[in-house]
């Protein structure tokens, strides 16, 4: 089977970098899939679970919480704002819903929404975890 | 002339200074490479930043929706020097090297006619230029009690930044921080954070242009909507990419200060030795003479 570079970087350091089978990605306008060959994309990730599959990495579940990815011929990378093993993002996403619980309070009208969408979200995501 | 026990007290006084200097030295040395590992693990990402930056930035070129923040006002009137230092003095010309940058370019750019204000972020940077510029000094960002500098902490200098540039107190804005070169050279550097750099968008265009070929992207959401997100976020990965270089340039700056400093009291240390050791045979030859001409006076 085809498989692709994939590259999962956040400020703090190079998390994953090796050549995969299959990655799923939280976007910020719905979960899409990239496989070998996908056409270049360059999208926005909100909160969600990045889905790493085959490959030399193995199959991987990592917590994101927002950022952006780039699919190009050479492969892909995911640029996330912070990252998480799945497995340990437990109290992770606990604290950051805290946080925007607080921060929403301050919030009224369309960034109010926006923040409840946000979430909500984050709510799903834990509840997956 | 000193006496032997004003000798002895100064050795034992130079001698504690030494294991002072000698204990910093292997701390910095320690926590350099800590220091510098995380300043190179951070690289992929703010290379990355760069050139999805420049490849969208290329996609929008002529916009007249393009984010302020990457084309600027067209003005520039007020510039922002945002000073990076160390909160720590003690290692050798390190703060001063990035303060007098800043400073001559506040000099040439006053000059100019415009208006320069400052941003410091790190303790010493600050008690450095309120000597002369203390009216300028917008704000004070301190992490003495951090042990290590986090993401977090970039995001708060740059919403602080992108705040100050929103409610338009200033027009451009350029980071002083010192570039890590090596373990005995730290350059200082200056970089324009708003508008974003055009030489930097160059570079990252000519790394996607060697990799992704022409290949015509698709945006998901539209490319106005993900350079609104985006370059706020480069403005935090900027400064904390300066501000792992700086923690780095420290320790580094600090070893060699250090390693200077044990040399220095090493052989002061010597010199007062042979000092002592010249005083005390003196007084014993002196005494020796007092006994012998006391003897042939019988």
């Amino acid at each position: 089977m085809a498989t692709f570079h994939f590259e999962l970087v956040s400020p703090e350091s190079l998390l994953i970098s090796a050549e995969v089978d299959e990655v799923r990605l939280p976007g910020a306008e719905g979960e899409f899939q990239v496989l070998p060959g996908h056409a270049p994309v360059l999208a926005l990730l909100g909160p969600g679970i990045v889905e790493v599959k085959g490959g030399e990495a193995g199959a991987k579940r990592i917590f994101i919480d927002g950022g952006f990815c780039d699919v190009s011929q050479k492969g892909c990378s995911v640029l996330a704002e912070s990252a998480v093993d799945v497995a340990e993002a437990g109290p992770r996403i606990d604290a950051i819903i805290a946080e925007a619980e607080k921060d929403a309070q301050l919030l009224e009208h369309a960034p109010l929404d926006e923040a409840n969408r946000r979430i909500a979200t984050l709510r799903s995501v834990r509840a997956l975890v | 002339m000193p006496s032997l026990k004003d000798l002895r007290v100064r050795i034992a006084s130079v001698k504690a200074t030494q294991k002072i200097t000698k204990a910093m030295q292997l701390v910095a040395a320690a926590k350099l490479r800590r220091a510098q590992e995380a300043a190179v693990a951070a690289r992929p990402y703010a290379a990355r930043m760069a050139s999805v930056l420049a490849n969208l930035a290329s996609s929008t070129v002529g916009d007249p929706d393009a984010p302020v923040l990457l084309t600027g006002r067209g003005e520039d009137k007020v510039h922002l020097l945002v000073v990076c230092t160390a909160d720590r003095g003690l290692c050798g010309g390190f703060n001063t090297s990035i303060v007098r940058k800043a400073v001559a370019d506040a000099l040439s750019l006053t000059a100019a006619g415009k208006t320069v204000r400052f941003l410091c972020v790190g303790r010493k940077g600050y008690d450095i230029l309120r000597r002369g510029y203390r009216n300028q000094i917008i704000d004070v960002i301190e992490y003495k009690g951090l042990r290590r500098i986090g993401f977090t902490q970039a995001q708060e200098v740059a919403q602080k930044v992108v705040g100050l540039f929103d409610t338009a107190e200033f027009d451009v804005a350029t980071l002083y921080y010192a570039e890590f070169r090596s373990v005995i050279s730290q350059k200082p550097t200056a970089l324009q954070l708003i508008p974003a750099a055009p030489s930097e968008l160059a570079q990252g265009e000519e790394a996607t242009g060697a990799a992704g070929g022409d290949a015509v992207y698709e945006y998901e959401p539209e490319p106005a909507v993900i350079l609104d997100a985006l370059v706020p976020r480069n403005i935090a990965v900027q400064i904390f990419r300066a501000l792992l270089e700086n923690a780095a340039s420290e320790q580094g700056a600090r070893m060699t200060a250090m390693d200077n400093a044990t040399r220095n009291a090493g052989e002061m240390i010597d010199r007062l030795t042979l000092e002592f050791n010249r005083t005390r045979q003196a007084q014993i030859t002196k005494e020796l003479i007092e006994i012998i001409s006391g003897a042939e006076a019988l």
